[in-house]
Order: structure tokens, then C-alpha cells, then sequence
């Protein structure tokens, strides 16, 4: 016998209504119930980072919190960033540093570093290796991902000036 | 990984939470769930009931009275950090808060959870002990307010019966000026610290110790206040002499080894960090008196 919620859940800015089993986490919720995949899930258990999605606009772990706990809530995840094929200026910036190599990390950390980037828009390098601390890369050794927040925040810099 | 089949409910009201408490005794409260949903995709946890604690808006407050720093159970970590009035009357809190867990879990992560789940090592149940907290515990037409000692009992196990819920956390704030540091060793910034030392300390007009509290966690299993070097150090001069003393106070708890640390570098960690945390105090203090 399973325990079963009707909920209602913004994703990308696009209404949905489902009815999920209570035990169902945010992130299966995403990934099997809506087919959004790219939220990725590493560890299961709050340590890797590759699941985080941003629940009204906070980056938090989709594996540690319950689809029926965002009834009523927007949820960002990785799809809604890139207009069309128009990247935000942070994916631009992953791709010219070569900040990704697998990629399997890299939703996770886009959903991070966009929070990260909107609260501390001039961050030092320091600043930008402890919002990284809690997403894992087996890949990069960080320095690229490190260079492509830092050009980031750099590009939306010019972009403000410049308005 | 997913949690084993369980029961949910969501009240909105603390009395609802208790009643829900009183009703059903195979029940864990969710609080931000970043120790207790883990252990439960883990399938350590497997309750019938599972209690969510994230729509009881009242359990979210930080309150400064005089004397003491109040937090209702649900306040998050995130929270706590950005407050002003924490800030100001409690900056050892903010330190200590940086080496919690990260940025996401912070968002989420509460310090009536924290201190609910009460890993050796996490900073929040340093803090409590370092302040001498006072816990209140609310059950069905009941509530009781425990101290530190009377709480803490022992390797992830607190005085809460079943039934109760932590409420609220107080901490005993210090009148400024005063020193404080928090020192901490942890494989990777984030994890768990495999041990941390908090002190908060005052000197005399002659440069004496006049109060001071050190607190040692990730060494036993419950962290510790050390209470003899604390008494016996008041009055004297805070030099190399005395933190040393208070490092060799700190390795002398008994150390716990697990497949990852043993107990002697467990007591190592601690001697170090102690000596470092007190100078680092003491120092400090002094700066702030001259300006």
C-alpha cells in the first residue's frame, strides 16, 4: 500500500500536476515523472552535488528533499537555463574555459554557481572555491570550473557597465 | 536509493506536530533532511510515519533577549548566517557555520536538526556546548528545558524521548568585549571535522584570564567542555604556558578510533587545535582593546 500526494509543481516555468508516491524525491521526480534528465544524480545521499536543482531560486540537493515537500514551488532545473540554443553567459563561459569534460557533474554545478553568481556578483577566487565545496568533478581538478565562474561574473560585469 | 515505504504528514502548527507525536510511535520529524533523508535512502532509518516539520512556520525564529540568543528548531543554517543580530552578539556562531556541511545544504540544513541528529563532531553541538545551551523539549501537553549536560548522553544520542521534539536552542551569549576561535581539522572543507575547538575567553585589565570556555568535539562522543583548565586558569597570564596546558587538558579525553581516525590522531588533532584556538583568542582580545 503506498501513501500517495496530488501536487502541483512549477519546472521551468511550465505548470505540472502529478500524483507521486510521498517517498518520491524531488530529483526522481524530475528526472522519472517530468523526463527532465539533465539533473543528474550522483551519490544519492547529499554529498556529491550533481542533483542540485534551485527550489524558489535556492540551490539545494533534489536527492535530500521529497517531490511532495515542492508542492506550491518553481523549481529550476538545468533545461530551463539556455534559451533555444542561446547559452546563459555562465554555460558560455564552461564551454570556452573547458570547464566540463564528462559533464555529468556540470548540471549541478551550473545550478550552484547561477545562485552563487546573483548573490556575490564579484567574487574572488576564494569565494568561488567555497561555493564549489560541496559539488564533486572527477574530471577538471576544479581550475577550469574555478576560471569559468571568474570570467562570468567578469563578462556580466562589462555587460552591466556597459548598460 | 529510496526511502522505504512510510506514512507522511505535514502539519503547519506546532501543537498538530506534537499530537501527530503523541499518536504515532514509529515516527521521525524531517527537519531540513540533510542527515536524516540520507540515512533513510540508505534505508538506516525506515519509520511508519514521517513527520515534516518544513511548513511549521513558528519554529523559525532567531530571537536576541538579554543574555541569550534563542533560535526556534527549524531556523536554517543559511539563516543564522545572515542575521545581523547573530553577527554582531555571536560571530563565533558565523565561524563555526562556514565549516558546516556547504552552501546547498546550508539552504536547507536546520540547527534543531543539528543538534537533534548530534554527530560528535558537528559545529552547531560544539556551540551549544560551548555556550552553555539550554534545550526546550515539548511534548503533548508538555514541555521541559534541559541543560547541556543533561541533554548531551552520548554518540548521536540526545535526552529527547519519543514523543518529544526539540523546540528551541539558547545559547548563552557572552557581554562583549570578549576573544573568541574556532579552530577545526576536516579531510576537505565541508565535511565532517574530524575534530574542532571553540574558546571564548576575557582578560583582566592586567591581562589575566577573567572567564573563559573551551569546548573539543569530534574527540569523544559528546562534545566536551574542558572544566578543570577553565577553572583553574582564571587569573593567570595567558602565555605559551597556559595553552599548553589546555592542549594537554584537551589530548587527555578519551579519544574514540574508527576505520577512518584513530584515537591517537584524534587526541593529536585536539591538542593542536586547542593551543592554536586559545592563542588565537587571546590574541584577539587584545586587538579589540586597542582600537
Amino acid at each position: 500500500m503506498s501513501d500517495t500526494r496530488n501536487i502541483s509543481v512549477v519546472v521551468n516555468g511550465k505548470s505540472y500536476q502529478r500524483t507521486v508516491d510521498t517517498r518520491r524525491t524531488l530529483g526522481d521526480f524530475l528526472r522519472l515523472d517530468l523526463g527532465l534528465t539533465g539533473t543528474h544524480f550522483g551519490c544519492e545521499h547529499g554529498v556529491c552535488g550533481a542533483c542540485t536543482v534551485r527550489v524558489d531560486g535556492t540551490a539545494v540537493r533534489s536527492c535530500l528533499m521529497l517531490a511532495v515537500q515542492a508542492n506550491g514551488k518553481s523549481v529550476q532545473t538545468v533545461e530551463g537555463m539556455a534559451e533555444g540554443d542561446i547559452l546563459t553567459p555562465l554555460q558560455t563561459a564552461f564551454r570556452d574555459r573547458h570547464a566540463l569534460q564528462c559533464g555529468f557533474c556540470t548540471p549541478g554545478i551550473l545550478m550552484t554557481m547561477a545562485e552563487f553568481l546573483e548573490e556575490n556578483p564579484a567574487p574572488s577566487e576564494a569565494d568561488v572555491r567555497d561555493a564549489l565545496s560541496g559539488n564533486l568533478c572527477r574530471c577538471t581538478g576544479y581550475q577550469n570550473i574555478v576560471d569559468a565562474v571568474l570570467q562570468t561574473a567578469d563578462t556580466l560585469r562589462k555587460t552591466r557597465d556597459a548598460a | 536509493m529510496k526511502p522505504a515505504r512510510f506514512t507522511y504528514h505535514d502539519p503547519a502548527a506546532i501543537a498538530d506536530v506534537l499530537a501527530l507525536l503523541a499518536e504515532h510511535e514509529d515516527s521521525r520529524l524531517l527537519a531540513g533532511g540533510q542527515s536524516l533523508m540520507p540515512m533513510m535512502n540508505f534505508r538506516f532509518v525506515q519509520p511508519a510515519h514521517l513527520i515534516d516539520l518544513n511548513r511549521v512556520a513558528e519554529l523559525g525564529y532567531i530571537r536576541a533577549d538579554a543574555g541569550t540568543l534563542a533560535f526556534g528548531a527549524m531556523t536554517r543554517q543559511r539563516q543564522i548566517q545572515r542575521d545581523a543580530n547573530v553577527q554582531q552578539a555571536c560571530p563565533i556562531m558565523i565561524e563555526a557555520l562556514s565549516h558546516v556541511g556547504h552552501r546547498q545544504t546550508r539552504a536547507r540544513g536546520t540547527i534543531g536538526g543539528s543538534i537533534s541528529h548530534f554527530d560528535p563532531s558537528a559545529e552547531l553541538c560544539n556551540m551549544a556546548a560551548l555556550h552553555d545551551a539550554q534545550f526546550v523539549l515539548a511534548r503533548k501537553g508538555n514541555q521541559r528545558t534541559l541543560g547541556f549536560d543533561q541533554f548531551a548522553r552520548g554518540y548521536l544520542t540526545t535526552a529527547i524521548e519519543p514523543g518529544e521534539m526539540l523546540q528551541e536552542i539558547r545559547l548563552q551569549r557572552w557581554a562583549k568585549p570578549y576573544g573568541f576561535a574556532f579552530e577545526e581539522f576536516a579531510m576537505r572543507h565541508g565535511d565532517f571535522a574530524i575534530c574542532a575547538v571553540s574558546v571564548l575567553l576575557t582578560l583582566t585589565g592586567s591581562g589575566a584570564i577573567d572567564a573563559i570556555a573551551i569546548a573539543v568535539s569530534g574527540v569523544a562522543p559528546t562534545p566536551q567542555r574542558l572544566r578543570g583548565f577553565e577553572a583553574a586558569a582564571r587569573g593567570q597570564m595567558p602565555g605559551h604556558a597556559l595553552c599548553r596546558e589546555a592542549a594537554l587538558q584537551a589530548a587527555a579525553i578519551e579519544a574514540m578510533s574508527d576505520a577512518y581516525t584513530t584515537a591517537a590522531y584524534r587526541t593529536h588533532l585536539a591538542r593542536v587545535l586547542t593551543y592554536r584556538a586559545l592563542e588565537k583568542a587571546v590574541a584577539r582580545f587584545k586587538s579589540q582593546d586597542m582600537t
